[in-house]
């Protein structure tokens, strides 16, 4: 029975986040033509019914999976072909850890609305992400292109440098939540600062937050992070792949958004909290209660947790629409003279505040 | 450390901006499907197929021949157009004509649709505004290149 629960919870989760990915897809083509004053792709049809192009990702999937499997004769076969699978597999694991509800009580059974509860879930997740890096090293090497290699040179250089800050900037955090454990950063966040504002990480930990959700853009190596890839002028990683592969880079690129967001929302913006809500229901700092039942409460969990996520991928999908590419040395810079020193001082910062708070 | 701020808060400015359109576009946008007529609307595009731009008098589309009063073509074989023509993609064999007063008329009339550049030169070059660019045709685009010759005939429509 528990080995079913948690198979049903791996098909949720994996559908939620591949739908997800889908329709990210669909959101940076429709988000961008609206901040551009386009309409976006509205063509795709099943049976003349357009619906505002929703079916375009599927028409895309369609694409690519009916174009050419191509390996360049060059190349190193095996590892040319494993690069995109590690990459997609390394990010596709992180859903595990991230806490999407509170528990969900059903017929006696609690059931933990989190595929993983790991003790160590932050660290698990930023192992993850860091060893995606490989997808991108292999990817590079694998196609035996000079181009490749210095694309994937760069997305090492980058990644690496900005994982420092990562890492650094979630010192804080760890700091100021005593614990590893998504479920219980989540649960930490419950809380209320002087009765009533909610104790989210972004009001602990505003400096952290900024230097995690800029070194988290990095990560994704998207827009104004781009360099790895380059699509448009210099030649990025994943130059030799075509098709189904390709789509495979695409979607683990749309997954890391989803990862981030997800991340920057349970570290942050208190995961599946909704302000005022505690397992019961309502119970607002004027003084009023509003009870609810289990099942509308863990609703209301998903939902807002949805809808935190579905803010920051916005959030980052219109950034990587606003801002032009960095050069390479200013990516350097940011990265080591700005974010590392800033994260620092925010330790040091957070490490006197509670000192004086003791 | 001030320049680093003002650097942030550029920007800041700058994702204002694109939020700002975001906003606005998508509110026209709702108004639009909830069947509200604005003035504005919350994109520029203009679905082609379906909804044409409308062509500028002065647009430079498919040529036409013009005809005189009684049918035949204005043209006169003088071969301007062909000299002028910086894509050499007319051609033009003429032949003699019973009028004394026209003298020459042409035999051939070939546009080379596949070469031609719409520059317009060949219309400016005419001294008897033989040819012009005024049909207002500008899908000519065909599946063979056989079909974008365009002979006498097809010009004169």
């Amino acid at each position: 029975m528990d080995v079913l629960i948690i198979i049903i919870k791996i098909v949720c989760a994996l559908a939620w986040f591949l739908t997800l990915t889908l329709y990210l897809t669909w959101l940076e083509r429709k988000e961008s033509a609206v901040i551009q004053d386009r309409i976006g792709a509205n063509r795709a049809n099943i049976f003349g019914l357009r619906l505002i192009g929703l079916f375009q990702p599927f028409a895309d999937a369609i694409k690519m999976i009916f174009k050419e499997d191509f390996v360049p004769p060059f190349a190193s076969k095996f590892l040319h072909t494993l690069a995109p699978f590690l990459s997609f597999f390394f990010v596709a694991i992180t859903i595990a850890a991230i806490p999407f509800g509170d528990r969900l009580e059903i017929g006696g059974r609690h059931i933990n609305l989190q595929i993983l509860d790991l003790n160590a879930g932050l660290l698990f997740i930023l192992a993850m992400l860091s060893l995606g890096i490989y997808g991108i090293i292999i990817s590079g090497w694998a196609s035996r292109n000079r181009f490749t290699l210095l694309g994937s040179m760069r997305g090492a250089a980058q990644l690496i440098s900005y994982e420092v800050a990562l890492g650094l900037s979630l010192i804080g955090v760890i700091m100021v939540y005593p614990s590893l454990r998504l479920q219980s950063i989540v649960a930490f966040q419950g809380e209320y600062l002087f009765g009533w504002i909610p104790k989210w990480g972004v009001l602990l930990q505003p400096f952290g937050f900024l230097v995690f959700f800029f070194a988290a853009l990095a990560e994704t190596k998207r827009v104004p992070f781009d360099l790895p890839e380059g699509e448009s002028e210099i030649i990025g990683f994943f130059a030799e792949y075509g098709g189904l592969k390709w789509g495979l880079f695409m979607m683990t690129d749309f997954m890391e958004i989803i990862v981030v967001s997800c991340l920057v929302t349970t570290l942050f913006f208190g995961g599946w909290q909704v302000p005022w809500m505690s397992a019961d229901g309502f119970h607002f700092p004027w003084g009023g209660t509003w009870l609810l039942p289990h099942g509308v409460v863990v609703l209301l969990q998903l939902l807002a947790f949805n809808l935190k996520v579905f803010f920051f991928c916005w959030l980052q999908i219109l950034i990587r629409w606003t801002y032009p590419r960095f050069r390479y040395d200013q990516l350097m810079d940011l990265g080591w003279k700005v974010l590392i020193p800033l994260s620092l001082i925010n330790i040091i910062g957070t490490g006197i505040v509670m000192g004086i708070l003791k | 450390m001030i320049k680093a701020l003002e650097y942030f808060i550029e920007i800041i400015k700058g994702g204002l901006i694109t939020c700002r359109h975001f906003i606005v576009n998508m509110v026209f946008h709702t108004l639009k499907v909830l069947g509200l007529k604005t003035r504005r609307k919350g994109a520029v595009t203009i679905q082609y197929p379906e909804e044409k731009k409308e062509i500028a008098p002065r647009h430079r589309s498919l040529h036409r021949l013009m005809r005189r009063e009684d049918g035949k073509p204005r043209c006169v074989s003088c071969m301007l157009c062909v000299t002028v023509c910086p894509s050499e993609c007319i051609a033009v064999e003429a032949t003699e004509d019973a009028d004394p007063e026209i003298q020459k008329v042409p035999a051939k009339f070939i546009i080379d649709m596949s070469r031609c550049c719409f520059c317009g030169f060949c219309v400016e070059a005419c001294p008897e505004d033989a040819i012009r660019m005024d049909t207002a045709k500008i899908e000519i685009a065909d599946c063979t290149r056989e079909h974008l010759i365009y002979d006498l005939d097809k010009l004169l429509g």
